[in-house]
């Protein structure tokens, strides 16, 4: 284990996360991870890791970081402006695009534009003993990450690597569409039979907004009450991640990664797994729309969306050398070319 | 097969048995968890069982609702699962008021004793249908008629680990602090949930549980042999 990132200031809810923790939500444990694993796969892929490599999640800001490795190779997804290193000059990563840093440089990532989380990923990973099978972080319990909590000022946080090698940089062939203005589709049921025939017809047809509780648990939706049928109350059943609960005041609570595993409130509807990233990047006071599809479609949508991510991490570029390689990393380059020539 | 499957999106599918929480139900849900695990059914990663229904988690990229759905169907047609074992735990139970912060109100709105409430709830076996709301949080039933009660009108932010609550026809312990809406009569000095542990949760659903009544001090001083991992938790194997 090495230091990797000294967090200066650390943004407003920033976790290390993976792709979640599987098997263990029949003693209540929630799945956690990315709320957008497709920023999470990008991410690493940029940076050659596995997508379930544990990597930064940022919420709405993000942290300032120093480098305390001798050089990292890092990459950031979802947040539109990017990454700035600081000094003079700064210079800028575009997202989806990686960058080699050394020690005692200052990154920032840029502003977010209209995405809720984005992705920091370390190549080779951040250096996180897994808790229960996975390195995502539940702070609820304080389960996985780093100490199971958010940042702080001061951390350090370690990464498998303590160097970096000098090679190309890599970036998206093309920009990332957070999609922001799709409709997000949903699966009806398990519960739709708990609402009224105009509650099924107002869900399918308002226009709803991301209110201001939007959390890794859940985002709750401003717009159109939804009239239940026959109470509100079900007696207590699975949760995953998707599903749209709706409470007795009527307003939609659509669960994410942190959500419990099991609760009492109707759901009208699950939103399709294909879709769940694709409203979780959404900030509270974007819009959100919801069109049916059946379970089938759902399944062939996501199948579809992996085959896209795959094609999308196998077209990945190789940027020319001039804007890889910052007069930083050719120094250090010459450093280490020149302490092996002195050896051999 | 007599059970409903409920679409909950496109990475699980609900097994519902009926529509109350019964010992009859559950037990059918807790089979078809032990003969989907038993069968390694392709795509299934995990199945979460509630009081009256299975949630069975899958990766919509190996398989799909209505293979699985032709799949569980098959499993449930098959032969009839032999008597299951089950472990009894016997959690030790403080009810002095130190631990019980609303036990007297229970015996005003039931009408009963405060040592009434007590020897009623020590003297049920409980069977924990399900564990969910947080990390090792039991559900378990069913409380004798005379305790029922709705849940508190005004929850509270905080109730503390190990505390034992009642609420309808339900107890439970709580495993960590955190927010609660149930009656708290009494806490237990046990932990119930540590990662740490090969299986984190003490209890799983379908073990059976009685509480024993213990002192304060007897409560402070197992407590303190818990700190310490001094503390084995006294639990044998009983037919189901």
């Amino acid at each position: 284990m090495s230091p990797g990132l000294r967090v200066i200031a650390p943004g407003l809810h920033s976790t290390i996360q993976d792709l979640g923790r599987r098997g263990y939500q029949n003693i209540g444990v929630p799945l956690s991870g990315a709320l957008d694993r497709i920023g999470l796969t990008l991410a690493n892929a940029l940076v050659g890791n596995a997508a379930n490599a544990p990597a930064l999640e940022l919420l709405v800001q993000g942290p300032l970081l120093e480098v305390a490795a001798a050089s990292v190779r890092i990459a950031v997804a979802g947040a539109e402006g990017g990454l700035v290193i600081e000094g003079e000059p700064g210079r800028r990563v575009p997202a989806g695009q990686s960058a080699r840093l050394t020690r005692g440089q200052t990154i920032r990532i840029a502003a977010f534009g209209n995405s809720f989380c984005a992705y920091l990923a370390v190549e080779g990973g951040f250096d996180v003993a897994p808790c229960l099978g996975s390195s995502a972080t539940y702070t609820r319990n304080r389960l996985g990450g780093f100490q199971g909590r958010a940042l702080g000022a001061g951390d350090i946080l370690p990464v498998c690597r303590n160097e970096a090698d000098v090679r190309l940089e890599l970036a998206l062939g093309q920009p990332y569409d957070p999609g922001l203005d799709r409709p997000i589709r949903v699966v009806l049921g398990p519960q739709q039979d708990y609402f009224t025939a105009d509650a099924v017809n107002t869900f399918l047809s308002a226009a709803y907004r991301v209110s201001a509780q939007a959390d890794r648990m859940g985002f709750r939706l401003d717009g159109p009450k939804l009239a239940h049928a026959k109470g509100y109350e079900v007696i207590s059943d699975g949760i995953v991640a998707g599903a749209v609960q709706v409470p007795g005041s009527g307003q939609p609570i659509v669960m994410l990664a942190d959500a419990q595993t099991t609760g009492g409130y109707a759901k009208i509807a699950t939103v399709i797994s294909a879709d769940v990233p694709v409203l979780a990047r959404r900030p509270p006071g974007a819009p959100v729309r919801f069109a049916a599809v059946t379970q089938a479609e759902a399944e062939h949508i996501r199948r579809e969306q992996e085959n896209d991510l795959r094609n999308r991490i196998s077209r990945l570029q190789t940027m020319p050398e001039v804007a890889a390689l910052d007069a930083a990393a050719l120094e250090a380059s010459n450093l280490i070319d020149g302490v092996i020539s002195a050896l051999d | 097969m007599d059970a409903r499957f409920l679409p909950a999106g496109d990475t699980a599918l609900v097994v519902e048995f009926g529509n109350e929480i019964d010992r009859a139900l559950s037990e059918r849900v807790l089979r078809l968890a032990e003969q989907i695990r038993g069968a390694a059914v392709v795509g299934v990663i995990e199945t979460v069982p509630t009081f009256r229904s299975l949630m069975v988690h899958y990766d919509p990229l190996a398989t799909g609702a209505t293979r699985l759905g032709a799949a569980i169907r098959a499993l449930a047609g098959s032969v009839a699962s032999r008597a299951r074992r089950r472990r009894l735990w016997r959690l030790p139970a403080c009810y002095a008021s130190d631990c019980a912060p609303d036990l007297a109100a229970v015996a005003e709105r039931t009408g009963l004793r405060a040592a009434d409430v007590v020897e009623r709830h020590a003297r049920t076996q409980f069977h924990v249908y399900m564990i969910g709301f947080v990390p090792g949080y039991p559900y378990m039933g069913d409380l004798p008629p005379e305790l029922h009660l709705p849940r508190r009108a005004d929850p509270r932010t905080r109730v503390p680990a190990g505390s034992i609550a009642i609420a309808s026809s339900l107890t439970a312990v709580y495993p960590v602090e955190s927010p609660g809406g149930w009656h708290l009569i009494g806490a237990t000095p046990v932990r119930l949930f540590d990662p740490a542990w090969e299986h984190p949760s003490l209890l799983a659903p379908g073990d059976a549980v009685r509480f024993e009544p213990i002192s304060f001090d007897e409560h402070q001083s197992i407590g303190a042999a818990v700190a310490a991992g001094r503390y084995t938790f006294p639990n044998e194997e009983i037919e189901a």
